[in-house]
């Protein structure tokens, strides 16, 4: 291998460590994910396709992909909101609360579900103001939202902040010598430098709602056709031995999550080349 | 003019204060709402109940597991990433770009399916079950399986912080090193550690949370055995599902004093990593 010979380098350790790290990698990662892959070609092409398109399968589908673009989809908004006020104006606490953003990375999951759970239940602390007006969000598709908003939170505020630390003050004082107004400043100059890293945060927090399961599991009443999420669905089967059924859908998850990570690849390629 | 230049590159002051009381509302609903209601939940029928709840010998033991399994799953992953860090920020080599990804790649997987996966290989109709079997040694809703798992799920954290570190930090402090005589590791200890030490925190102490908090992969394959393969979340849930409220909450605050303490350290790590960086 020419490779290891024609580094022009003196530093030592290249050979062990890099041997080290991808013996270390396909143990941990790559060969037991490929097990999920080898259980599904077990599958015939016909089962293969009749498990994942069952119609609470594919009601599962609905629930997840749909709830998860609800949750990006505020979270896209609020993210770049907050990340906004982070970096732009002062306030009192302007410090703590931007460390605070990081809350959802940082707590279990389990603990995030069962509290907003018991926060949203019809006595809860915000449930109690909502129920006599008949919403209802614990239990509900809507609490699934909630906690899928909750656990995406950090993504776009994330991406997006860097991104506008780095805008240079006199690209909007070209915009103004140039007659425009705030309003066409932030429309015209601010927001298509943003687009690209509000759309990498969204696709990560859409990519993260998507296989959540913790935070979800206690506040989304978990009914069949209605309120179940697929990363449960695949639980269920599993506790009913059925070991196919789950390795089945857990493939298609896989997928989508591979085709997600190409695409948040592209769009941070995208978001560097406003970077330079 | 020059007034008026101010006044155009920000907004005014009353869009100013609306955005912000936009954001912190939805931060307080968000954020601030739920972390009061662990502590306000977990008191709620005073300190006696809160510390005897945690005297119980199933928290005890689910705390115990959670300990040994991220005192495993935490230095295992330390050493990696900082091999892979070294490898692939000191080095040129063809596929990098791959490697980095596919290092990348646990943090894109479902919790479930990180799960699955190990009982796939592991469980009785697994690969490697009906060996396991016949040589008496359970992996799968057992203490390893927990802790394969966890080492899964945390696998990218320091890894994914020391790359780019030490990308932007270059090697001609370690190259000064080696031309003045010092060896690989004295190099590595000497000059390279210095310079990471903050990242490395960094990525510890978020590899940690993740470890000690970590549900769904590990309640794939822990079968739930009270006192046996509970960690501490799984506790949590547990008890939250026999309706036992105040016993969750307080089991579940230790958790949140610990998201807390990540916080501090992420933040002070951040703040020192940047002003070396600066430097």
């Amino acid at each position: 291998m020419n490779i290891f010979k024609h580094q022009n380098n003196v530093l030592p350790g290249f050979g062990p460590t890099l041997g080290f790290t991808v013996f270390y990698l396909s143990l941990i990662v790559l060969i037991p994910l490929s097990a999920l892959v080898f259980r599904t070609a077990g599958l015939t092409w016909g089962e293969f396709i009749a498990t994942v398109t069952a119609p609470r399968v594919l009601a599962s589908y609905k629930v997840t992909f749909g709830a998860a673009i609800i949750a990006a989809t505020i979270n896209a908004f609020f993210g770049v909101l907050v990340a906004w006020v982070l970096v732009r104006y002062r306030f009192p606490g302007r410090r703590i609360i931007d460390a605070l953003v990081d809350l959802p990375f940082a707590l279990p999951t389990a603990v995030a579900g069962i509290t907003l759970a018991t926060i949203y239940s019809a006595n809860g602390w915000v449930g109690r103001f909502l129920e006599p007006h008949g919403i209802k969000i614990a239990f509900t598709p809507v609490g699934i939202v909630l906690a899928m908003t909750f656990i995406g939170l950090p993504f776009v505020v994330r991406t997006v902040q860097p991104v506008i630390e780095e805008i240079e003050v006199e690209l909007e004082e070209a915009a103004v010598c140039l007659g425009a107004n705030r309003w066409q400043t932030l429309q015209r100059v601010i927001f298509p430098m943003l687009l690209p890293s509000i759309l990498t945060g969204f696709a990560l927090a859409f990519a993260r709602a998507v296989g959540e399961y913790g935070s979800i599991i206690f506040i989304a009443g978990n009914m069949p056709m209605v309120s179940e999420i697929t990363p449960l669905l695949i639980i269920t089967k599993l506790e009913q031995f059925d070991y196919q059924g789950a390795t089945a859908i857990a493939c298609v998850m896989l997928l989508t999550s591979f085709m997600m990570l190409l695409v948040i690849n592209l769009l941070q390629k995208w978001s560097r080349r406003y970077a330079e | 003019m020059t007034k008026r230049n101010a006044h155009e590159t920000t907004e005014p002051a009353i869009v100013r204060w609306l955005l912000i009381a936009t954001a912190l509302v939805f931060l307080a609903l968000f954020l601030a709402l739920p972390l009061a209601a662990v502590f306000s939940q977990a008191f709620e029928k005073g300190l006696g109940v809160y510390l005897e709840t945690l005297k119980e010998p199933d928290t005890l033991s689910s705390i115990k597991l959670t300990l040994i399994t991220a005192a495993v799953s935490v230095p295992l992953n330390l050493f990696f990433g900082v091999t892979a860090a070294w490898a692939i920020a000191k080095f040129s080599f063809p596929g990098k770009n791959l490697l980095i990804t596919l290092i990348d790649l646990p943090f894109s997987v479902s919790p479930v399916i990180s799960g699955l996966i190990f009982v796939l290989i592991f469980g009785l109709q697994g690969w490697l079950g009906p060996w396991l079997q016949s040589h008496d040694i359970k992996i799968v809703f057992a203490v390893p399986g927990i802790i394969l798992a966890t080492i899964f799920v945390t696998f990218p954290f320091v890894a994914r912080e020391l790359i780019p570190l030490m990308e932007a930090q270059g090697k001609e402090e370690e190259e000064a090193a080696l031309v003045l005589g010092a060896s690989g590791l004295q190099t590595f200890f000497l000059v390279t550690l210095p310079n990471i030490k903050w990242g490395l925190i960094y990525g510890v102490i978020l590899c940690n949370a993740r470890a000690m908090g970590e549900f769904g992969a590990v309640s794939v394959v822990s079968g739930h055995i009270r006192g046996m393969t509970n960690t501490v979340p799984l506790h949590v849930e547990i008890l939250y599902n026999e309706y036992n409220n105040t016993a969750a909450f307080a089991v579940a605050s230790l958790l949140a004093f610990l998201a807390l303490i990540t916080l501090v350290v992420k933040t002070i790590a951040e703040w020192k990593v940047r002003q070396q960086l600066e430097h």
